[in-house]
């Protein structure tokens, strides 16, 4: 009798012995084939020679050769499992790198501090339904600075240092760099009938010594909502939901009185020091005050409501212009404010 | 502005410490930026005002004094080595143990008292440099006269000096007596107004000066009066000290008095020496062309007829409101004075200071707008002060002309307005109470008021104005937050932003740092990338005054940015730089404001990155630039086109034309190694510019949509051998638009050969072409089918055979 006829004992204890010596998934793989391979393992041929046994035998037999192709099964099963255990825990073992080595170097680009903080601004606003609109940096003199209200022999010109452009148009000097965002007041007016809602973004310029508070090159953003029942207080309401979202929702502001030519009443805003809460220490920032300056803001004169073809009895405004480098600077704690155009990438990753 | 303390308090009450008192000031009036305390080391006990009773030789020195002093104690002996100790001064004292500066070191040291050549001392009479006031050290500080023997020296002279920064529409807030009545609204304490009374010697002014205005649009008032019989000297000790703590120096009692009465009031005065007045006559004229003046600074000035000079019979005494001629000065010989008090245009007198670049403590006010009616009163106080501290007597009444006098603006403020304005009422009694205490008139009316602004105040000129200064004086801290109403205005359509917004978030995440530069730049660094032949690009617009040489012209070009700031990082970068920035170019336009053209530009180059801390051996080149322009297009949805360019500043060979549906939209490049140089870059570094106008134009209104294939792709690897020349793209083109059997191709490049097995002036590029149908899977014989028909097609119209 070959080993397809041996007895059911000792095929069982061949086909373990076989099972152990099976040293990796290709021999596993090959004793599976040999003795429960569908084709012509031995089990599956015994069991296909079933019929050739005697009628009385046929029934026991079928039912030992069963029990062990069951049993064979599941010890293959129980080998397997074993085996993806520890090939599992080999990995999580000495295959396992030191996590705490440096990753890949992945190239990581980010955006300048001053365009997130832009961007973070225009969100706020945006969500307060201003519409985003953008003027030229090289402006006329006309708007810069005699339609909001500076004509040429007031000394409130000496509030912002000029850089001209040295082209003569019939004879004059009538181009500068924009020294703020306002003139866009009289643009955004000009496009359109009230209501108007918009935020400026841009970059503007001053011809003035730089220091660690003061950049010859600046990005402001200027607010204008003008309509009907516009009032200071909402203002004061638009600002809040500003300092708030920019600063902590704890954020208080108050209003100082101050003097723009184009804004009536005109204000300076100032949120509470959220860097020594006023606790009588010698705060850089706030210079021990409590209070923080941030922007200038006020009800839009109405003399440019009335130039720009409205009607200042039924239409007021107000505008607001905010130095982003500033907001950068507080929100970051940046202690001067030449790092931001230098384009040193020490300083830009850290944002 | 210095604003001492103790001159605001001859107006008002002040009881507020310097701090609150700050905060009030600079919510309601203007801005306070610090404060300096006087008199704050002084210790109380030790440092007081004496009174000199008797001055004797020291018996052991010729320089030194004993001066017997009365302190509160008792008169005491001190040995003193100043000049100017004199019987009846108030001096101050130290009692040894006093902190004091040190003379000599300049620093704070304690008073040891010894004996000075045998002599006890028992203190020390005090200099300016002892008490920190200032430089004199010649001789001993001379108190004011109503100081009294034995009080503390910082309750004689103590103080505390504001800095304040007004505005410059309010030449009142330039006196302190302005100062002071809008902190006695905000405060609510009465006003005290300065004494104006003074005698006069009975005969006219009119028997001394005349007075005429010829040149009306640029004078609107102007009030001479003479004083005579004055005595020119030091001013009191009480003045001068004022004058100082107000940042002016002292220079005689006369000259003095004209200042004192303009810190006060607002209102510029000048004193001519009567007799070195030609003729006894003023006449405020325009300046003839080519006249000159020698200014009271000593400078000789060229006056045009846009300028008012004050004339005399001879000619011109002084520009008006800026500076007077050192002709007719004041000086000790003086015995009469004319005092000179007018009023001229702001504008007129700014357009002169500027053209003669001088600025005065004058001009400053004279610009801001001045009340005509400001002059009699300040007349009046200097006459007053005068006869005081000069001694003299006023000759009677005042020469006035003012031509034209404007009556009062009455301006109506409607309740509702306030309302309007604010989004707050404030009642009644309150806008009564805080236009009576700024010196406004009011009468009411129903729902409205008629308001008087007071003379003072010419910048108050509407409804508006007069909210202003109710809301600030009741108080911001008042005012509500409210949300903003009514409907919203409608959104338009931002093409170019969105895609310039879009590329910037794409460039950041494709791992490009951005960048903000100076978009001021010079023409060494444009000349640069910008050729000379280029009639837009290189005849940038310029600044007239730039910041500074560098920053001279306006870039019409971002690549010298990109170039600087890639140079300036490598010095300290060991690993890849990506770098990119978004900006415009300022293209000069005739007559007309510059186009400023939005363009996004990066620079790349470097080791890529390796495992570790190291870079890796391989460089980025021109396909990681060209891979970034592909991936940022492909994300805004369209595909780009690649054709051999040549640029200045880029390297010939390496540059291409990069354009989308059949626009330019952009270039890619390496920059040209001599460019690079002459930025201090010594590596291969690379370029990449998009435009945003024609990018905008050329970006469909959505990408185009196919659904996912539902039968799966057959993929065949060519291998062919093509000339030389012929460009990629043409093989990639031709299999894109390959139509056959109702399949269509997509194709990738994976290599690139040149050299053995392949005939000179051929290369072998290997295709990896994906074949697809709508319809049905494809099968073998299909595939194998397409691909021959694409292979015959290839060597037909490019002549690429299969490599064998």
């Amino acid at each position: 009798m070959d080993a397809g006829g041996a007895g059911i004992d000792e095929l069982r204890a061949q086909a373990l012995a076989a099972l152990a010596e099976a040293d990796g998934a290709e021999a596993r793989a090959d004793w599976r084939a040999h003795w429960l391979g569908r084709g012509d393992g031995r089990l599956t041929l015994r069991l296909r020679a079933l019929g050739d046994a005697p009628r009385e035998e046929r029934a026991a037999l079928g039912k030992e050769l069963n029990e062990l192709k069951a049993l064979l099964e599941r010890e293959f099963g129980a080998r397997e499992e074993d085996a993806r255990t520890r090939a599992v825990a080999a990995l999580s073992g000495e295959a396992a790198p030191d996590v705490t080595l440096p990753g890949r170097p992945w190239p990581a680009g980010r955006l300048h501090p001053v365009t997130q903080t832009l961007n973070d601004c225009v969100a706020v606003f945006a969500e307060m339904g201003f519409r985003t609109f953008e003027g030229p940096e090289v402006e006329w003199a006309a708007y810069n600075f005699d339609a909001v209200r500076i004509p040429e022999d007031h000394p409130a010109r000496d509030m912002w240092d000029t850089i001209w452009i040295d082209t003569l148009i019939k004879g004059e000097r009538r181009m500068l760099l924009r020294t703020h965002t306002s003139p866009n007041q009289i643009r955004a007016m000009e496009r359109s009938e009230p209501p108007v809602r918009v935020i400026v973004p841009g970059k503007c310029y001053r011809q003035e010594a730089t220091d660690a508070t003061h950049e010859w090159m600046l990005t402001q953003l200027e607010g204008l909502a003008v309509d009907e029942g516009v009032r200071m207080s909402d203002l004061k309401g638009t600002l809040y939901a500003f300092a708030r979202r920019l600063f902590g929702e704890d954020r208080e502001i108050i209003f100082h009185h101050s003097y723009f030519p184009f804004v009536e009443p005109g204000v300076e805003m100032a949120i509470d020091c959220f860097l020594c809460r006023a606790d009588g220490s010698a705060c850089r920032t706030c210079h021990g005050t409590g209070w923080i300056e941030v922007l200038g803001a006020g009800m839009v004169h109405p003399e440019i409501i009335e130039n720009a073809g409205y009607d200042s009895a039924r239409h007021t405004g107000f505008a607001f212009g905010v130095g982003i480098e500033r907001v950068a600077m507080l929100r970051w704690g940046i202690e001067d404010i030449r790092h931001f155009y230098q384009n040193d990438l020490r300083f830009l990753r850290q944002f | 502005m210095k604003l001492p303390r103790s001159w605001l308090r001859d107006y008002v009450e002040v009881d507020l410490e310097p701090a609150e008192f700050a905060r009030r000031v600079t919510a309601s009036i203007a801005e306070v930026e610090g404060w300096e305390t006087i008199g704050a080391d002084w210790d109380p006990a030790l440092v007081r005002v004496a009174e000199v009773l008797a001055v004797e030789p020291h018996p052991n020195a010729d320089r030194l004094r004993l001066a017997t002093v009365e302190a509160g104690e008792g008169p005491r002996t001190v040995v003193c080595g100043a000049p100017n100790v004199a019987p009846g001064q108030k001096v101050a004292f130290a009692a040894g143990g006093a902190t004091l500066i040190d003379g000599h070191t300049g620093r704070p040291a304690r008073l040891k008292l010894r004996a000075i050549r045998g002599v006890e001392s028992a203190g020390m009479v005090l200099s300016e440099r002892e008490l920190g006031l200032g430089d004199d050290h010649d001789g001993i500080l001379v108190l004011p006269a109503d100081a009294r023997a034995g009080e503390p020296l910082v309750e004689a002279i103590g103080d505390v000096v504001f800095d304040v920064s007004t505005w410059a529409n309010r030449a009142d807030l330039l006196g302190v007596l302005g100062f002071a009545r809008e902190v006695a609204a905000v405060t609510g304490k009465p006003l005290r107004e300065p004494d104006r009374s003074h005698g006069d010697s009975g005969r006219g002014v009119g028997e001394f000066v005349s007075v005429a205005i010829e040149a009306p649009d640029l004078c609107r008032r102007f009030t001479a009066s003479v004083i005579e019989g004055v005595e020119v000297g030091p001013s009191p000790p009480w003045m001068q000290q004022r004058l100082l703590r107000a940042g002016m120096r002292p220079i005689n009692n006369v000259v003095d008095v004209t200042n004192y009465v303009m810190l006060e009031t607002g209102q510029p005065l000048h004193a001519f020496d009567y007799d070195l007045v030609r003729g006894g006559e003023l006449r405020p004229r325009r300046a003839r062309p080519g006249e000159r003046l020698t200014t009271l600074d000593g400078v000789e000035r060229e006056l045009d007829p846009e300028t008012l000079v004050i004339c005399d019979g001879g000619g011109p005494v002084g520009v008006a409101g800026i500076m007077g001629g050192g002709n007719s000065e004041v000086s000790a010989t003086t015995a009469t004075v004319l005092l000179e008090v007018a009023n001229f245009h702001p504008g007129a007198i700014r357009r002169a200071s500027t053209r003669l670049k001088l600025r005065s403590e004058a001009s400053l006010r004279f610009e801001k707008g001045i009340g005509p009616e400001l002059a009699p009163f300040a007349q009046a106080r200097a006459l007053h002060l005068l006869e005081r501290v000069a001694g003299g007597r006023p000759a009677a009444g005042i020469a006035d002309v003012f031509p034209d006098p404007a009556p009062a603006p009455r301006i109506t403020l409607a309740d509702a307005r306030i309302e309007q304005v604010l989004g707050m009422a404030i009642d009644r009694a309150e806008t009564r109470r805080i236009f009576a205490a700024l010196g406004f008139g009011t009468e009411e009316r129903a729902h409205a008021c008629e308001v008087t602004p007071p003379f003072w105040r010419p910048d108050v000129t509407r409804a508006d104005d007069l909210v202003e200064e109710l809301i600030r004086v009741h108080g911001y801290e008042r005012l509500p937050a409210t949300a903003l109403r009514g409907a919203l205005p409608e959104a338009a359509p931002r093409p170019l932003e969105q895609v310039r917004e879009r590329a910037r978030q794409l460039s950041a995440g494709l791992g490009f740092q951005e960048i903000v530069s100076y978009t001021l730049t010079s023409a060494e660094e444009l000349a640069r990338v910008v050729p000379s032949d280029d009639d837009e690009r290189s005849r940038p617009l310029a600044a007239a005054n730039p910041v500074a040489s560098q920053h001279a012209l306006l870039r019409t070009s971002l690549r010298g940015s990109l170039l600087t700031a890639y140079a300036a990082n490598r010095r300290h970068e060991e690993a890849a730089l990506r770098l990119f920035e978004i900006g415009v170019e300022y293209l000069p336009v005739e007559a007309d404001l510059p186009h400023e053209r939005p363009v996004l530009c990066a620079a790349l180059g470097g080791h890529r990155g390796g495992r570790w801390a190291r870079p890796g051996p391989e460089r980025l080149d021109f396909f990681d630039a060209k891979g970034a322009v592909e991936a940022l297009l492909a994300a805004l949805g369209v595909e780009a086109a690649f054709t051999p360019e040549e640029g200045h500043g880029l390297l010939p060979g390496h540059t291409a034309a990069i354009s989308v549906a059949g626009e330019a939209v952009g270039v890619v490049a390496r920059a040209h190694p001599e460019a690079a140089a002459a930025f201090g870059i010594d590596e291969p570094v690379f370029l990449f510019e998009l435009w945003f106008e024609p990018l905008a134009r050329a970006l469909p209104e959505r990408p185009d949509y196919a659904p996912p294939g539902r039968y799966p792709e057959v993929r065949r690897d060519l291998a062919l051998i093509v000339p030389e020349a012929t460009p990629a793209s043409a093989l990639l083109d031709l299999v894109r638009a390959h139509r056959s059997r109702g399949a269509v191709a997509s194709v990738e490049v994976f290599d690139e050969y040149r050299g053995a097995g392949v005939p000179a002036g051929m290369k072998s590029l290997a295709l990896a072409v994906r074949f697809r149908a709508d319809d049905r899977t494809l099968g073998e014989r299909d595939a194998a089918r397409l691909e021959e028909g694409l292979l015959r097609r290839l060597e037909r119209e490019l002549g690429a055979r299969r490599r064998g």
